[in-house]
């Protein structure tokens, strides 16, 4: 019989609880920063949103970027922004919007290439026009919105709505810190990162609801228990689960992170920051506010949900 | 739930078998596959154009441009039908997408009316008492020759990208007014782009020799000219711009052949009318010998040669000061016609060959490695129950593939990190199965009490999280846009293939292992 090598024996008897109200003081301020510098300095928006030109080329040989600058400057066409891209010999150039509409983008990137001149390999070239730049912000905005509404109703539907305003604040709060993230780094926001916070809200909620699943179930289970021994119960319960999932999920977006190449690297990084942070926002966030505003017991005891629905099903 | 019907077991394993079957292919270069027997199935996963290198452009049609093109050429014939009627009227313009004009005479206002709805049923008129008129195209017209324009535009523009010879373009509608063309293999769309830049409208028309260009420009303009600039200044000795009659004599819809060849050793190019086209211009050098007329592309004046005698034969040479290159363009653009309303390129997206190559093998190693990961990670903290995860793994990685080759479905590299990130997240199933089943022993339940107990317990659960993340998916399906998009089809194809391998397979194999070796207890 093949046995695990690694087997967690017993279940841990953590007081979560103690910690809260650490944990809601931490995430508040992590709230607030992030929410005050994308206020003031704002997020450094890939050309998907922000419009503009950009071109990554490969020189022979290592690049000389200050010639390089020298050469798109004399254009006029704007600030122009180079910097290396994973190897010297490779150049990501940022190049912003043109006034004028969307025409001016073309001729800027044709004016660009010519005075680059020969011996250049031009491995990618994207040129986002004012149109098209406002209406990828707005979807996008849209998108991220929609998406914390319908897993709300979803929770909502599933459970009492106590825990989908518990789900819902835990995830804005994933969401929010991760935009934070992004712009204190300066990394930058593109549709890529646009689709991993979609995935982190999606996979911070998977967590949740694993966690609001167990709470339920021990409502039901331990009549009389204190709510805060129950919240510690559920989440002990549950410990090894949300340790093993967030390693699993870790070690494919590590791999990534390390293998997927430049182009994913935002993707990465977003995801990584998404599944750590959406670990702790089950545990220290989502948990403890069931805490103060308890769902009605009653009224979860009665409810036939969860497992029992499911124990008649073939 | 330990029991499975017989039906049932043949359903999971032919799901599986076919699973792998349909995915097999993509494990071959299609040099290999054209080798192999027919009855396998050769449909391999399509890669979008960020993996596979090439150009994608977003294009937006000016439908407000040609209504405005098409409301100038009406007003000629409101002129006419106003001074055929003998009806006074002043201020004849087009203004806001509306022909507009004042009518001197007030008591004439209803005769007006009732001529100038004559002229096209889709016109509407509106004059007020004060004898401010505007004629404009009913919300109806203007919605179906919008979709007319669009629709007219995408052929040019297939006809055009055909004859420079690009592979399996892609050229689709998008929205209302916008066309998206997608180009594998083209890693320099310039010569694309400028061809589809141009609208290529061709007239001939009379050059008014009568009045000069600048007495023209400084209010003695004759009615019914206009000052065209010349297309290359240099080259036509000096002379910017020519007075010429707005009245076309003949229009290049009427050519059938355009070629470029050489004339005295210089590019030039060659062209045939129809026969109306060609009775028209017989006509109308025959009216005009000695005098110049003018070659117009797109408001610009090629050249302006004199007719020296009749040309009768329908056909002709336009020279200019043309490269072989843009000689070839011309004639390329003449072929295909003319583009109803200009064009603009909204969104550009191009990716050279090596870097698509470069992206698919990153994608690959990364994708590799995670899997190999948590395989090991979940044989590690599971033991046998882990390695029956993994071969569920393996057959939801297979799912993956042949739905996502089946389907037809684009993979781009955000899509590739979608598979490996649901690589990660389709053990989680597994892992609340296991973990359900590791409690209920001990809890001290009997061995098929608590693997039964797992499953269903787990189930729930199970479906909470899938379904929240599938809500993600196809939000990013139905808003995203590219590459995105791509991610947004392996994450949700991913999430329902991985339902049914955690749930299902995984199920069976512990099913058949009860059976098979009659374990007493579990190792878990």
């Amino acid at each position: 019989m093949i046995r695990p090598l690694i087997v967690i024996k017993r279940v841990p008897r953590i007081d979560f609880m103690r910690w809260h109200l650490f944990g809601f003081a931490f995430s508040l301020a992590l709230g607030a920063v992030s929410i005050g510098l994308f206020a003031s300095i704002g997020l450094n928006y890939g050309i998907d949103f922000k419009g503009g030109t950009l071109i990554e080329a490969r020189t022979e040989g290592p690049a000389d970027l200050a010639a390089m600058r020298a050469k798109l400057d004399a254009l006029h066409l704007g600030e122009a922004s180079l910097q290396n891209f994973g190897d010297p010999s490779e150049v990501l150039i940022r190049l912003p919007q043109q006034p004028g509409g969307d025409a001016e983008q073309q001729k800027a990137i044709v004016m660009a290439r010519q005075a680059l001149g020969p011996g250049i390999d031009y491995r990618r070239t994207e040129v986002v026009g004012p149109t098209v730049g406002a209406e990828l912000i707005r979807a996008g905005a849209l998108a991220t919105g929609l998406a914390l509404v319908a897993i709300l109703i979803y929770i909502w539907f599933r459970f009492e709505w106590q825990f989908g305003i518990g789900a819902t604040l835990s995830t804005i709060h994933d969401v929010v810190t991760t935009i934070g993230l992004f712009a204190i780094f300066r990394l930058e926001f593109d549709l890529t990162t646009l689709a991993a916070i979609l995935t982190i809200a999606g996979y911070s909620i998977n967590d949740t609801v694993v966690i609001y699943d167990r709470v339920r179930e021990a409502m039901r289970k331990h009549r009389t228990m204190p709510f805060r021994d129950l919240i510690n119960l559920a989440l002990n319960e549950t410990l090894s689960r949300t340790i093993l999932t967030v390693s699993t999920v870790a070690l494919a977006v590590l791999s990534l992170l390390f293998f997927g190449g430049e182009v994913l690297k935002g993707f990465s990084i977003a995801m990584l920051w998404g599944i750590v942070v959406g670990t702790y926002s089950s545990l220290f966030i989502a948990a403890p506010i069931i805490y103060y505003i308890q769902p009605n017991r009653r009224a979860a005891a009665r409810e036939p949900a969860g497992p029992d629905v499911q124990r008649s099903r073939p | 739930m330990l029991y499975f019907a017989q039906w049932k077991v043949l359903l999971i394993c032919a799901v599986c078998a076919l699973g792998v079957l349909f995915s097999l292919p993509n494990l071959f270069t299609p040099a290999q596959l054209a080798w192999l027997p027919g009855s396998i199935p050769h449909k391999q996963v399509a890669l979008g154009l960020d993996l596979r290198g090439g150009s994608y452009l977003l294009l937006e049609v000016d439908v407000a441009a040609a209504q405005t093109e098409q409301l100038n050429s009406l007003v000629d014939n409101v002129r006419d039908v106003l001074r055929n009627a003998k009806i006074g009227y002043t201020g004849l313009n087009v203004e806001n997408n509306a022909i507009v004009f004042t009518i001197r005479d007030t008591d004439r206002i209803e005769d007006a009316r009732g001529a100038l709805a004559k002229i096209d049923p889709s016109l509407g008129v509106d004059i007020s008492p004060d004898g401010a008129g505007k004629m404009q195209f009913t919300a109806q017209a203007t919605d179906q020759r919008r979709a007319q324009a669009v629709e007219q535009s995408i052929e040019i523009i297939r006809r055009r990208i055909d004859e420079t010879g690009t592979k399996e373009p892609t050229i689709q509608q998008q929205g209302q007014d916008r066309i998206l063309v997608e180009l594998p293999g083209i890693d320099n769309p310039e010569h694309v782009k400028a061809l589809l830049g141009k609208t290529a409208k061709l007239t001939f028309q009379l050059v008014d020799t009568s009045v000069s260009v600048e007495d023209a420009r400084h209010g003695r303009m004759p009615p019914g000219d206009e000052i065209l600039p010349a297309e290359d200044r240099a080259a036509r000795g000096g002379q910017a711009a020519y007075l010429v009659r707005k009245r076309v004599m003949v229009s290049g819809d009427t050519l059938t052949d355009a070629q470029a060849t050489f004339q005295n050793n210089e590019p030039v190019v060659s062209f045939r009318f129809d026969a109306v086209g060609a009775k028209r211009f017989g006509d109308a050098t025959r009216e005009n010998v000695g005098k110049p007329f003018a070659i117009v592309l797109d408001n610009k004046v090629i050249s302006a040669p004199v007719i020296r005698e009749p040309i009768l034969g329908g056909s002709g040479i336009i020279s200019g000061s043309f490269t072989v290159q843009s000689a070839s363009d011309l004639a390329l653009l003449l072929r295909a016609g003319a583009l109803p309303a200009p064009i603009t390129i909204l969104e550009e997206r191009t990716v050279g060959p090596d870097l698509g190559a470069d992206s698919i093998h990153a994608g690959a190693v990364a994708s590799i490695v995670g899997v190999a990961l948590v395989v090991i990670f979940m044989f590690l903290f599971y033991g046998l129950f882990g390695l029956f995860a993994d071969l569920a793994l393996f057959f939801n990685l297979c799912l993956m593939l042949a739905a996502l080759s089946l389907l037809g479905a684009t993979l781009t590299l955000p899509g590739i990190a979608g598979i490996a990130l649901t690589m990660g997240m389709a053990v989680d199933a597994n892992v609340l199965i296991y973990e359900r089943i590791r409690e209920e022993v001990r809890s001290g339940r009997t061995m098929l009490s608590s693997l039964e107990a797992g499953f269903t317990r787990a189930f729930g659960t199970i479906l909470d999280s899938h379904v929240t993340t599938l809500v993600a998916g196809i939000l990013l399906y139905w808003l995203g846009s590219g590459p995105v998009k791509g991610f947004a089809v392996t994450l949700s194809i991913g999430v329902l293939t991985s339902l049914f391998s955690a749930i299902l397979v995984t199920r069976l194999e512990i099913v058949t292992w009860l059976r098979r070796w009659k374990p007493r207890e579990i190792p878990l």
